[in-house]
């Protein structure tokens, strides 16, 4: 059924699916897409009818069964002729990863990983329908949405060299408050600032393995040092924006003729009001999730101050891995401006693009890629491979093998922190019933995920952090 | 007639909601969405929130009224068990005019298992089966939601 390119190379064949105008290609090994659905496979050949899609409906080696774009999918689209989807974005709108540095080790920091992980429990709000300890305006909600973390920055949450070092300087530009709807501003003001449930988490961890002394130093890891992550997105603004707009756009398919294999990809041609305007929301639930992220960073660096007075930790990088963006690329030789979408995959630019902060331009930028709870994180630098293969784009995570149903019949939530506290891992979470769906077990072993974009030179393995305390909402 | 069963799906939640009219299903397909969240058992019906929805087909009003119960628990900060509602159909379109009961979330008595984001429109159906010859007809709804 698919057509082996290359090694990590597989083809969706043009005819696997009605109406599809270009191939798929899924960036895989034999053994990872050996656990791949069938119905993944049938999402990225989906993907491949829109209009104006250039080259391939792309998926990494995480890819999973998603709603509308598989997880782990990328597709560009042309602007003349091509179509903007929520179905290639998802709900929580820019949900990413961030990781900051310390200049702790971890014998410095281990003795008080308990008091720490509690405070970050108790000091950064979590947990379904959450409230954050914030209070902002209206204004201030616009100003979230449309300059994201440069306004947390200017509103006391964190320092002006956070901005450099997020994707996009953590400011999506283009974005519109005037297509956030009411409810969408009604969830987000009393959320902003909280890490949400599910799979988002904060993570204290420990550089425990270099793969590249060069790569390591320029982005300021070495082992032993502890990290921080932080993952989550855009709250329930983002969930609103969505579901807005995947209605005005459902018209928008009948309006313009569209033919769709799934009404999860409901999409409107670029240039349309309906294409704008939901670019316009999307880049301001963007925006709030970096201004989300920032908050929470400047909550963790007072927590670390806390017990090591003179911490510092400084942001390496935080990547967006639900998105949609324009960039340039080349394509058959020529420069073109594309529609990029990335559904559940992270931006991984290689040496020179000027999109890369000037502390890493002339290597690649950094691509973090988070664990499962309990499971190593990695830190890669973008390369070349990414240009050529994937439109600068990586893996996101580990990809789920296990349903959420069948995590919770076979593993208890108690059991889960159990084993983890035995592996010295401290973890908080709401609720235990909230760990069983995320047992490090349901997802992908991710060194073997990491490894694919390795050896297909789209991303170089830089170091892997393992994880000591982690907050669950 | 099962209310609703829950099918496989490695990342979200998929699932059928059944009635033997259409208001039945709409009220099924709630209670899955929330069933899905939290023990339905452990929500009281202690207070009552009123919805009125309009739409243009009867799939978008069912998906504006399991999103419209999202929000509204998000907002108010409720967790609902109990949910009534009649359906009209009329020139423009279909109407829903209804009720919600349930309560204010308490975290001390209310254990959430996962957080529903969003009801997605992957497969999203509404069928109606006849039944075996002079049964009663039965309606489904196929819902993926994101969680």
């Amino acid at each position: 059924m698919l057509d082996k390119v290359d090694d990590y190379v597989f083809e969706v064949p043009i005819g696997h699916q009605k109406g599809m105008r270009v191939p798929g290609r899924i960036f895989i090994s034999e053994k990872l897409l050996e656990q791949v659905e069938a119905g993944t496979i049938d999402q990225v050949a989906n993907v491949a009818t829109l209009p104006g899609i250039v080259k391939y409906s792309m998926a990494m080696p995480d890819a999973h069964l998603g709603y509308g774009f598989p997880i782990g999918g990328v597709a560009a689209f042309r602007e003349d002729g091509g179509v903007i989807s929520p179905g290639g974005v998802g709900f929580d709108i820019n949900c990413g990863v961030r990781m900051l540095r310390t200049d702790l080790r971890a014998k410095e920091v281990v003795p008080m990983i308990s008091n720490l992980v509690e405070d970050l429990f108790h000091d950064v709000p979590s947990g379904v329908g959450a409230k954050g300890r914030l209070r902002v305006s209206e204004h201030e909600l616009d100003e979230a949405f449309t300059r994201g973390a440069a306004w947390a920055v200017e509103a006391g949450f964190g320092v002006e060299e956070d901005l450099e070092h997020c994707e996009e300087n953590g400011q999506l530009e283009g974005a519109n408050p005037d297509h956030v709807s009411l409810k969408a501003k009604k969830r987000g003001r009393p959320q902003l600032g909280t890490l949400g449930s599910g799979n988002h988490f904060l993570e204290i961890q420990r550089v425990d393995k270099i793969f590249d002394e060069d790569l390591a130093k320029r982005f300021g890891l070495f082992e032993g040092q502890i990290t921080v992550m932080i993952h989550c997105g855009s709250r329930g603004a983002g969930h609103q924006i969505c579901t807005d707009h995947l209605q005005v756009l459902s018209k928008a398919v009948r309006k313009y003729g569209i033919e769709l294999p799934d009404k999860q990809l409901a999409c409107a041609p670029l240039g349309t009001p309906e294409a704008d305007n939901y670019f316009g929301a999307m880049a301001a639930a963007a925006n709030y999730a970096w201004a989300n992220r920032q908050i929470i960073s400047a909550w963790t660096r007072e927590v670390f101050e806390r017990y090591f007075h003179d911490a510092k930790l400084d942001l390496v990088y935080d990547v967006a891995h639900n998105v949609a963006k324009i960039e340039e690329h080349t394509v058959d030789g020529v420069r073109e401006r594309l529609y990029v979408h990335r559904k559940g995959a992270t931006r991984a630019f290689g040496p020179g693009r000027p999109e890369i902060p000037t502390a890493y331009r002339d290597v690649g930028q950094p691509v973090i890629i988070p664990g499962s709870m309990g499971t190593p994180s990695y830190v890669l630098c973008g390369s070349e491979g990414a240009m050529r293969l994937t439109f600068g784009s990586a893996c996101h995570g580990a990809g789920r093998i296990m349903s959420r149903t069948q995590a919770k019949k076979t593993y208890a939530g108690t059991e889960v922190k159990d084993v983890l506290t035995r592996r010295g891992i401290k973890v908080m979470a709401t609720h235990p019933k909230m760990l069983a769906e995320e047992a490090p077990e349901v997802y992908k072993p991710s060194d073997e995920v990491v490894d694919v974009v390795h050896n297909l030179d789209i991303a170089r393995k830089v170091a892997r952090v393992v994880p000591l305390g982690v907050s669950k909402g | 007639m099962e209310p609703f069963t829950y099918l496989e799906h490695t990342a979200d939640v998929k699932f059928l909601a059944h009635g033997r009219s259409l208001e039945e299903t709409f009220e099924n397909a709630a209670l899955a969405t929330f069933n899905a969240m939290i023990d339905s058992s452990t929500v009281r019906d202690e207070e009552t929130w009123p919805i009125e929805i309009e739409s243009e087909s009867l799939e978008s009003l069912l998906y504006e009224w399991l999103s419209e119960l999202l929000y509204l628990f998000e907002v108010e900060l409720a967790v609902f068990s109990k949910f009534e509602v009649t359906l009209a159909e009329g020139e423009e379109g279909w109407r829903l005019n209804g009720q919600i009961g349930g309560e204010r979330v308490d975290p001390e008595r209310h254990f959430f298992e996962t957080e529903v984001k969003a009801v997605t429109l992957h497969q999203f159906e509404i069928r109606k089966e006849e039944g075996e010859e002079g049964g009663e007809e039965i309606w489904t709804a196929q819902v993926v939601l994101d969680v």
